[in-house]
């Protein structure tokens, strides 16, 4: 077993690591996460130019197949990318569309759809959101309840979708909807995606709780989808997204960028006195540092054992590992943040203002990071995961 | 980047496994730990015939020449295994000295017999006030003609009891430096301190201890460095052995919760237990993701000390949170001192404390990361 990078992709780190360096110089103020991504128009404008360049680069479609626009990248090479940007918490990469949405087309998609929904993914021309959540439907994903029904060469789309993060910026929307009024549960649904602006469409705001405009409601009515936005068979949509939900990567981001932001905690708490000394100095405050950075460094090494066993091809394991790098990663971030703004003591209250140490982002992690914790698959979910598929443990309903 | 291991690693693991399950079960682990040796004098030499004492030292001295790897390998199996033996303080403690500080005919003379079982050695180091810093070594080493004597108490010198050679250290006139005893020599005293982990750990006294100048490990005054030489890698082995016992725990947990069943179903099918024991198998992968990782720090040369650290922490942590959980899930079976589950349990808690505590490594760690780590600025 050897961790160390190869030459080769030692180069390509330094490649990614040049580009990110040189792009950030133009970024908005922004504090990287998802809300970031969605703060301003002025910050999803960067978003997509930096994504445009992304694609031009042939840095988004990497681990595709050839035949598609990719280069069959090893996952190793896609951690690297993963590793370098959120190591400068940088945007670009449409995480629906790139990473989730393109996958399920190469798996699930007709030899038409491939070349028709691919190319402009690759490119970074298109971005997507997901309508998997619905307000009786969340966990328990497949029990949701929009329909659509065939009329045609069309399907028509009614229902309610909720939670859907960045569907007032994107120009698609990935669906998961019951064909089969008669069935229940994951049998009689398919995958659907279609332009967001439709006639029947309605997107509504939903604040989320630091004021921000990240996730939204959406109402369809009458929606008219072409059959051929229909991906894979009817009534087999089930299987397909269950494979969707495993192209949520290994979690290096949840690391890489943790490390960035504890870099910053470090600066700050050397820079600050209280007591007549830095906080530095503090052994309370040193203890947390330390914990935090060797948790980082643990999650690190988690993610690159779960991405081999992906590239091994070890389906199961993988699995397991991806919902290991979930947990932990999301449940360290709020770690992170909550130990950093309790360093913080009366300033770690505050949201973005002149006087909030760091900007105000910490507060604003603090707050993303339970959001985090629920989203794509609550904690415990992945831990049931873990449990029945990791360690086997019986299963009951 | 080849995180798969080598058919040679893969096969080496497996037949350190199949070794310690055949030889030495559960059963026999309660009744070598009770015994007054606290190892298996039969164990020893089959060891050493299957050349795991010298596979990851230096041909030059009689060694195999394997990577590091192996060490930790074999640490993680016996951890597994909760295999009791002097393996960890004469080849990894005082063989990694005798390595890192001992002179050319030192290391020739006492790293062969290491290896080839004949010399078991304990480092004592720990004294009463229990430091890791080099501010705990008060006992002294005086200079009589062209003796050496020595005067204090060393404690939890672990197997020195069964121990043929102990390395002391002990400050002398240039510094702290490290003495090579006979462990049966004149004005010792040893008698087994009762600690959980029942690893032969002993109180040794030293009155008026006479020995020849020339058994001074290496050069005199430079103990210390010698010790730091040795405890990153020391670290790394402990904390292998610790990510076994983690491994060892849970696969005796999943199989328990499996078969035990409460209200009519098995344990293992409710939530509280399943999510437990979700964490203690997130707990442990990581770990053993991290310890592979510095393991193969350590092959390529890479300076380790900061990692060493992080994992120590980590495992301290780790083994501290799945043993208790792996016994609390057991029920009231889980307590008692013939379950397999305690000698885990009771270990984690042993081996947290040696090679540095928690605290220890989490403020090397946290003045690493104040000074500035190169990936983090
Ligand atoms: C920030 C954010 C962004 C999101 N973005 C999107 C998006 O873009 N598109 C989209 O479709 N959805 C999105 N979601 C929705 C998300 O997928 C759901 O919120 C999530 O799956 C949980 O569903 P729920 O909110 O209905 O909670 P519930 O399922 O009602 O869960 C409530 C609580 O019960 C627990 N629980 C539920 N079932 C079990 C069980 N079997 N065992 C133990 N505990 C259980 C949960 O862990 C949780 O703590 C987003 C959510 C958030 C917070």
């Amino acid at each position: 077993m050897d961790f160390k990078l190869t030459e080769e992709q030692r180069a390509l780190k330094l490649a990614f690591e040049d580009f990110f360096r040189e792009e950030m110089k133009q970024a908005p103020e922004t504090t990287g996460g998802l809300e970031a991504l969605l703060a301003s128009e002025e910050s999803w404008k960067f978003h997509r130019t930096l994504g445009k360049k992304l694609g031009e680069k042939g840095w988004l479609s990497r681990p595709w197949p050839k035949a598609y626009g990719g280069c069959d990248a090893p996952i190793v090479e896609q951690q690297l990318f993963n590793e370098v940007r959120a190591k400068y918490r940088a945007p670009g990469v449409d995480p629906w569309g790139v990473e989730m949405f393109a996958p399920t087309v190469l798996i699930g998609g007709t030899e038409e759809q491939k070349k028709r929904i691919l190319p402009p993914i690759a490119k970074g021309e298109v971005h997507y959101c997901q309508g998997w959540s619905e307000p009786n439907a969340g966990s328990d994903l497949a029990s949701v309840r929009a329909t659509a029904f065939k009329a045609g060469d069309y399907y028509i789309v009614n229902g309610q979708k909720i939670w859907t993060t960045g569907a007032h910026f994107a120009d698609h929307i990935f669906l998961l909807l019951r064909t089969d009024s008669s069935s229940r549960r994951n049998a009689g649904l398919s995958v659907f995606y279609c332009q967001k602006d439709l006639p029947g469409i309605e997107v509504r705001p939903i604040q989320y709780m630091n004021g921000k405009h990240v996730y939204n409601e959406i109402f369809f009515t009458d929606v008219k989808i072409p059959e051929a936005n229909r991906i894979g068979q009817e009534g087999e949509g089930w299987g397909l997204t269950r494979e969707t939900m495993n192209f949520e990567r290994s979690g290096i981001g949840y690391f890489a960028g943790a490390k960035t932001v504890l870099a910053e905690l470090v600066r700050y708490v050397k820079n600050t006195e209280r007591d007549g000394k830095a906080l530095s100095e503090n052994p309370l405050v040193r203890q947390r540092l330390a914990k935090l950075y060797r948790d980082i460094e643990l999650g690190i090494a988690l993610s690159y054992m779960g991405a081999w066993t992906q590239h091994k091809g070890n389906a199961m394991r993988a699995v397991t590992m991806a919902s290991m790098a979930k947990v932990y990663g999301t449940e360290l971030n709020q770690r992170l943040a909550t130990a950093a703004t309790e360093a913080m003591g009366l300033y770690g209250q505050l949201e973005q203002s002149d006087w909030a140490p760091m900007g105000g982002s910490m507060i604003d992690a603090f707050q993303m990071a339970i959001g985090m914790n629920i989203a794509a698959g609550s904690s415990e979910i992945q831990r049931n995961l873990i449990a029945w598929v990791g360690l086997m443990l019986p299963r009951t309903k | 980047m080849d995180l798969d291991f080598t058919t040679e690693q893969n096969t080496f693991r497996e037949s350190v496994s199949r070794f310690l399950t055949n030889e030495c079960p559960f059963d026999k682990v309660r009744q070598l730990e009770e015994s007054a040796q606290g190892y298996a004098p039969d164990l020893w030499p089959k060891m050493a015939d299957l050349g795991w004492f010298g596979m990851s030292f230096p041909e030059a001295y009689g060694g195999f020449g394997g990577e590091f790897m192996f060490t930790v390998i074999l640490q993680e199996e016996i951890g597994r295994a909760c295999f009791p033996s002097p393996f960890f303080s004469t080849v990894i403690q005082c063989g990694l000295t005798i390595l890192a500080g001992g002179t050319e005919e030192q290391k020739k003379d006492l790293l062969g017999k290491i290896f080839d079982g004949s010399l078991i050695m304990a480092l004592a180091q720990y004294e009463e006030e229990a430091s890791y810093l080099p501010t705990g070594i008060r006992m002294r080493a005086v200079a009589q003609g062209d003796r050496v004597v020595l005067n204090g108490t060393k404690m939890f010198v672990m197997d020195a009891n069964i121990a043929h050679k102990l390395i002391v250290v002990a400050r002398a006139d240039p510094g702290i430096t490290l003495f090579l005893v006979e462990a049966k020599a004149p004005g010792i005293t040893c008698s087994k301190m009762p600690t959980i982990g029942m690893d032969n750990c002993c109180r040794v006294i030293f009155e008026d201890v006479r020995i020849s100048q020339k058994e001074v490990l290496g050069q005199p005054g430079k103990g210390w460095e010698v010790l730091e030489k040795m405890a990153p890698k020391a670290t790394v082995a402990k904390a292998a052995e610790m990510v076994g016992g983690c491994k060892g725990a849970i696969d005796l947990t999943v199989r328990y919760a499996k078969e035990r069943e409460q209200y009519g179903k098995p344990i293992g099918s409710y939530q509280a237990i399943q999510h437990f024991m979700a964490n203690m198998a997130l707990a442990y992968e990581t770990g053993w993701s991290y310890l592979y990782k510095v393991a193969s720090m350590i092959d390529a040369d890479e300076d380790f000390s900061v990692e060493a650290s992080v994992l120590k922490s980590a495992m301290d942590e780790n083994a501290k949170f799945i043993s208790e959980r792996a016994c609390h899930i057991h029920g009231g079976i889980g307590t008692a001192r013939e379950a397999d589950i305690g000698l885990f349990f009771r270990r984690a808690k042993a081996f947290s404390t040696l090679m540095g505590d928690t605290d220890y490594h989490d403020n090397k760690v946290a003045e690493a990361l104040l000074k500035g780590l190169p990936d983090l600025t």
